[in-house]
């Protein structure tokens, strides 16, 4: 007979909260807020608050889900090795009912208090992160993020659809924005945390095709970013104050993309161009964003 | 289980029974200003 596991004590509710990524919700939140706000009809505040609470809820759901699947490969990297489940303070099947009853939850509360299309894409997009990205493709293969960028690409459009129970032009290009945004994003990323996705057996470009074809390959990826973050002026979907930002910025994160892919690895190396990228990747996104509600709203 | 075991057990067992009360307030809360709003705009 083996003997028994020891009992956890009850997990502390802060540890809840940290298995919803509070930090990636953000983002999520904000994108899906723009996408509300830059629709061209009005939402009732209330019914705007809670689609935004719904997706954030949606998030987390999908984050919890993902940290439950995922609790043997982020107890080898150090970046997420103290986690709630890897550092031992939550039981596996508390963050797995968690995360269901959460996006159950917040798809039921999207349908009855938003709308049809809203439910439907936040289903979506959490059954997409979660069995798509996280069950499917992040152990297999190098192609993980790009096609698991959807997931993150989505709250723009639940946000338009929130608001106007329809799709149209402009969610989609950004949408597109998104998706495109990832690769450069999480590459940069694995370019200096390579040894802890190696360690962990995670399939990340770097890892698999080495570090020459993951900057080739953010570079690639830049430059249709760049033409879904543009196209919305030349389209006439916006104005100008959001045609200059986007044309500015993303001019600033092609320069940083150029730069990194067009460098190599020295021993000793600080990895200083990649994590520029990294954090501006951030920055960028939120300029973007804040720039198409600022159009929509003062031009 | 030792004292301080059990402490942190109640500690914990009392934290999330807080933060669950306070949640249950807030969609009790937002259930009826949901109401109000979709009677206000003819959705209901």
């Amino acid at each position: 007979m083996q003997p028994a596991a020891p009992l956890l004590p009850p997990a502390d509710w802060r540890d809840f909260l940290a298995l919803t990524k509070p930090r990636v919700m953000t983002l999520v939140v904000f994108t899906g807020l723009c996408g509300m706000l830059a629709a061209p009809v009005s939402i009732n505040p209330v019914i705007g608050f809670t689609a935004i609470l719904c997706i954030a809820l949606g998030a987390g759901a999908a984050g919890a889900l993902n940290q439950w699947y995922e609790a043997d490969i982020d107890s080898q990297m150090r970046r997420t090795s103290g986690r709630p489940l890897p550092a031992g303070r939550m039981e596996r099947q508390s963050a797995l009912h968690f995360g269901v009853g959460l996006a159950v939850f917040s798809v039921l509360l999207m349908e009855l208090a938003v709308n049809m299309a809203a439910a439907a894409i936040l289903t979506i997009s959490i059954l997409f992160y979660v069995l798509v990205y996280t069950v499917w493709l992040k152990r297999r293969t190098p192609q993980n993020i790009v096609i698991g960028g959807a997931a993150g690409a989505f709250p723009p459009l639940i946000g338009w659809a929130a608001a106007t129970g329809d799709i149209a032009l402009l969610p989609l290009l950004l949408f597109a924005l998104v998706f495109l945004w990832t690769p450069p994003h999480f590459w940069a990323l694995a370019l200096f945390v390579k040894t802890d996705y190696a360690n962990a057996g995670v399939p990340m470009l770097p890892v698999v095709r080495g570090e020459a074809v993951t900057r080739t390959q953010i570079g690639l990826y830049t430059i249709p970013m760049a033409l879904a973050a543009v196209l919305p002026w030349p389209l006439g979907l916006t104005g100008a104050i959001y045609g200059v930002t986007a044309l500015v910025t993303t001019a600033v994160f092609a320069l940083m993309a150029a730069q990194v892919a067009t460098r190599r690895q020295v021993p000793g190396d600080t990895m200083k161009p990649e994590k520029r990228l990294f954090g501006y990747s951030i920055l960028y996104l939120f300029i973007v964003f804040g720039a198409l509600v600022a159009d929509r709203w003062f031009a | 289980m030792t004292p301080g075991d059990r402490d942190l057990i109640r500690r914990r067992q009392r934290g999330r029974a807080i933060v669950m009360g306070l949640l249950l307030g807030a969609l009790v809360v937002l259930v009826f200003a949901i109401t109000i709003a979709k009677i206000r705009t003819g959705m209901a």
